[in-house]
């Protein structure tokens, strides 16, 4: 993508990118790069330094949102599955996802692993792969284990791309997803801290964009837009700030962001998680599998399908909004999402413990009727600056 | 009890009969588990609560530590027709409508004090979660933000996607195998905390040892409906082992019962007696619908549809694989690798990837259709269903049936549609049968 010098120019980019389920910027990078592989991965993270150090390029799969009507895949699917796993597979069987050598879920949920087994079924050419992120987090064994399953991945991508991975490779990738990582925790500071320069949906543009085109890339993409925010022209507004959580897989549609940021300051949200799991830099010396490895267990944050003792998600929640200075939260969560909507259970329990006002949705990356939603987020904002004036 | 099993055959009064053992042996063995549950709960005696897919109760016998299966008691709340209350309970606490009945059946048994219809349960002072169902792991959170218990999560990574059957020669499964090993003696740390005992690597022998003798009858009974007429409904007598399987797991009491279950049922093909006037084999893939459980069987039967095997007694019935058994002479490496094993063949081939075996019991227990109940609640056993059936017609020709509802949500049960839905298929498969295609497809397999 060729630097466009103002930040709604990039915007403007970038939105065309993510939006279009040709996965054009995939297809940019494959002219560019004859014979070369794409891997596939399916939310929430994935170690995407493994197949970028064999020289492949990673690619978040996660739906189609409404680009894309579900047909074949709602014959090979129950029909109380979210919509994220049926639109996913809607895009390989439909041949938009041709260019993948490689297809990894982690078995996130119920619905994703029994989605391997329909792409495993279904895609016969395609090497589709569970990796198996622990769940046991705080077991000394889960380190042992986790660097051997990521040099497992990594045997099948070197298969994949024809290449072996050098640790020395393995540590320059590392590097270049540590600084897309501190870039990004940049972009949410900003947003964070002025939301009225870049709001919830324009950051979450941008970083989406990062899942469907080559790190490298949107590194660039990030800097100019860092350097250029300063100088955007905005003012603040009397919004409530809330905080947005709900959002690890299944993606709410932009447009339903729209209309909470019309009424509130989205300023922290747990949207596309899995791109800044890691909330530190991976260290560049020693042995990258197994720093890796030790990122994901000891250096990340927190979702519903991941279980750690250490980080009851609830109080997660609490202190994301405390840092956030938030004042309220939504909660959202995916129709037909099993561990979504049995955290927002607990979310709301303990929300109502902590006495912060916040609001229940469930949401679908399909849906395009807003209006309902309109009037209960307005209502909701509107009470809350009452009682705070 | 005097039948004549026809000419030449012995009757019944010339033989200690074993007809009615399971029904009343059960029977029996549940009274008295829920009897010892609510003993445990008035005597404040620590449980564990666990999961029927990696209970581990072979290390929680050498603990004493009573098992509570809560999928086992919410199962019970819908069989005796009081689900929908527990299930209202929890919605009201906030719990949707979509998520797992079982769930929302417990969560409602919690905050009813734990009173079930069939006793009380006692609190937990130890939760076990394995990863071969996800919810699992969300329903110990429960438990653990209510109750404030350890929850321990075993991870069996097992299978990966792609081949079918595990190579245990490779890396992968022997890091694998490693973890799991390294998990079992921190959750044997746990319980020796817990419960201020001692582990006993002997008591974990003979534990293991009896599960092995119960994994070989269980196996003995299911071959036995290979036979036709079936002589037991994998619906009906099925619910029956499922339970008994899971409940007496590494008791005497368990592998004597699956003992005297394959004797009964070994006499009652002697005596030519059948399920009923059985014209269709029938395979269930998935869970019945325990709130209609009568009602689920009895749709087929009334056409001579009998279920002859199901994946849930092999994914909820113990896991146990066809190799299924334990090196008791390496009581804690073999535990490690067998429940690998069984989460690989037991628990996660017969749910996500369950194509092979479903036309492998096709084909060994002479199954005329397949049944694919999709569960709302439950994308564990259901997500990929209505792909598995399409697989199976494409490739092999064997004909399934696609209907919904739910394990125990009487609101999800839709009488009228299911029943078309089945009288529908069952013709189907008597017209496959008058045109002889039933034959051609079996012997082409």
């Amino acid at each position: 993508m060729a630097s466009a010098h103002s930040v709604d120019a990039i915007l403007e980019d970038c939105r065309a990118l993510v939006e279009d389920p040709g996965f054009p910027a995939v297809h940019r990078w494959l002219e560019a790069n004859p014979g070369g592989k794409v891997l596939g991965h399916f939310q929430v993270y994935f170690p995407e330094e493994i197949p970028h150090a064999a020289g492949m390029l990673p690619v978040k799969i996660l739906g189609a949102g409404s680009a894309v009507q579900i047909r074949k895949a709602d014959a090979r699917i129950a029909a109380f599955v979210c919509s994220i796993i049926r639109s996913s597979l809607e895009l390989a069987l439909t041949g938009r996802l041709d260019f993948l050598s490689v297809f990894v879920t982690p078995p996130i949920c119920d619905a994703a692993r029994n989605a391997c087994g329909v792409w495993v079924r279904n895609l016969p050419q395609l090497n589709c792969q569970m990796l198996y992120l622990p769940q046991n987090v705080t077991s000394p064994h889960a380190l042992p284990y986790l660097r051997d399953e990521y040099r497992r991945i990594a045997g099948v991508v070197e298969e994949a791309a024809g290449r072996p991975i050098t640790e020395d490779a393995l540590r320059r990738s590392v590097a270049l997803f540590n600084e897309n990582r501190r870039l990004l925790r940049e972009l949410h500071r900003v947003k964070r801290e002025t939301p009225w320069l870049l709001s919830a949906v324009e950051a979450y543009t941008l970083v989406r964009a990062g899942g469907v085109m080559p790190r490298e890339e949107h590194n660039v993409l990030l800097r100019e837009v860092l350097d250029l925010l300063p100088q955007r022209p905005g003012k603040r507004q009397d919004k409530i700030r809330v905080v947005f959580e709900g959002g690890y897989c299944e993606q709410p549609p932009a447009d339903l962001l729209a209309v909470i940021q019309d009424a509130c300051y989205i300023v922290d949200d747990d949207l596309l998680i899995g791109l800044r799991w890691l909330t530190e830099d991976v260290p560049a010396g020693g042995e990258p599998f197994a720093n890796l490895a030790a990122a994901y267990l000891d250096g990340s944050t927190y979702s519903p399908v991941q279980h750690d003792p250490r980080k009851p998600k609830s109080e997660m929640l609490l202190r994301r909004i405390r840092e956030a200075k938030a004042e309220a939260a939504i909660v959202a969560a995916p129709k037909m999402c099993e561990p979504g909507l049995e955290e927002q259970v607990n979310h709301i329990r303990a929300l109502e413990g902590a006495g912060i006002p916040h609001l229940v949705m469930e949401f679908e990356e399909k849906m395009t009727v807003f209006e309902q939603m309109r009037m209960e987020v307005e209502t909701f904002a509107e009470s809350l600056l009452l009682d705070f004036a | 009890m005097s039948k004549d099993a026809g000419p030449g055959g012995p009757t019944m009064a010339e033989t200690t009969t074993r007809i009615g053992f399971i029904r009343n042996e059960g029977r029996r063995l549940m009274d008295r588990w829920w009897q010892e549950m609510t003993a445990a709960d008035a005597a404040g005696r620590p449980t564990a609560y666990v999961f029927v897919m990696g209970s581990l109760d072979e290390i929680l016998r050498v603990f004493d530590l009573p098992i509570n299966c809560p999928e086992i008691t919410s199962l019970q709340t819908a069989v005796r027709g009081r689900s929908l209350e527990y299930l209202q309970t929890a919605e009201g606490y906030g719990y949707s409508p979509d998520i797992c009945g079982y769930v929302k059946a417990d969560v409602g048994l919690q905050l009813k004090d734990r009173r079930h219809p069939n006793g009380t349960v006692p609190k937990p002072a130890l939760a076990i979660a394995t990863n071969m169902c996800n919810t699992y792991i969300k329903w110990a959170e429960i438990w653990e933000q209510m109750y404030h218990c350890p929850v321990f999560v075993l991870d069996l990574p097992a299978w990966r996607g792609g081949d079918a059957a595990p190579r245990l020669d490779s890396d992968a499964f022997r890091n694998d195998r490693r973890y799991v090993e390294g998990q079992l003696r921190d959750l044997i740390g746990l319980c020796e905390r817990l419960t201020g005992r001692r582990f006993d690597i002997d008591r974990l022998r003979e534990a293991m040892a009896e599960v092995n003798r119960m994994a070989a009858a269980y196996h003995a009974v299911l071959a036995l409906n290979r036979h036709r007429p079936a002589p037991f409904s994998a619906i009906r007598e099925g619910i029956v082992f499922q339970g008994i399987s899971n409940l007496y797991r590494g008791a005497p009491e368990g592998s004597r019962f699956f003992e005297g279950a394959a004797e009964e049922l070994r006499e009652r093909i002697h005596l030519g007696m059948g399920t009923l006037n059985e014209k269709y084999r029938l395979l269930l893939t998935g869970t019945t619908c325990y709130a209609a459980l009568k009602r689920f069987a009895e749709l087929f039967e009334e056409w001579g549809g009998v279920f002859v095997h199901s994946t849930y007694m092999v994914f909820a019935g113990g896991g146990f694989a066809s190799d299924f058994a334990y090196d008791v002479s390496r009581p804690i490496e073999s535990l490690a690798e067998t429940l690998l094993l069984s989460a690989w063949r037991g628990f996660s081939t017969p749910m996500f990837y369950a194509q092979d075996w479903l036309a492998e019991t096709v084909r060994d227990w002479s199954v005329d259709g397949i049944c694919f109940h999709g569960v709302k609640s439950c994308r564990t056993t259901s997500t990929g269903l209505p792909d598995v059936r399409e697989w199976l017609r494409t490739h092999f020709d064997i004909p399934g049936l696609f209907i919904q509802s739910d394990l125990v949500d009487p609101r999800m049960w839709s009488d009228a549609q299911l029943k078309n839905r089945i009288d529908a298929f069952i013709e189907s498969l008597a017209g496959r049968r008058a045109t002889g295609s039933n034959e051609a497809a079996n012997a082409a397999r």
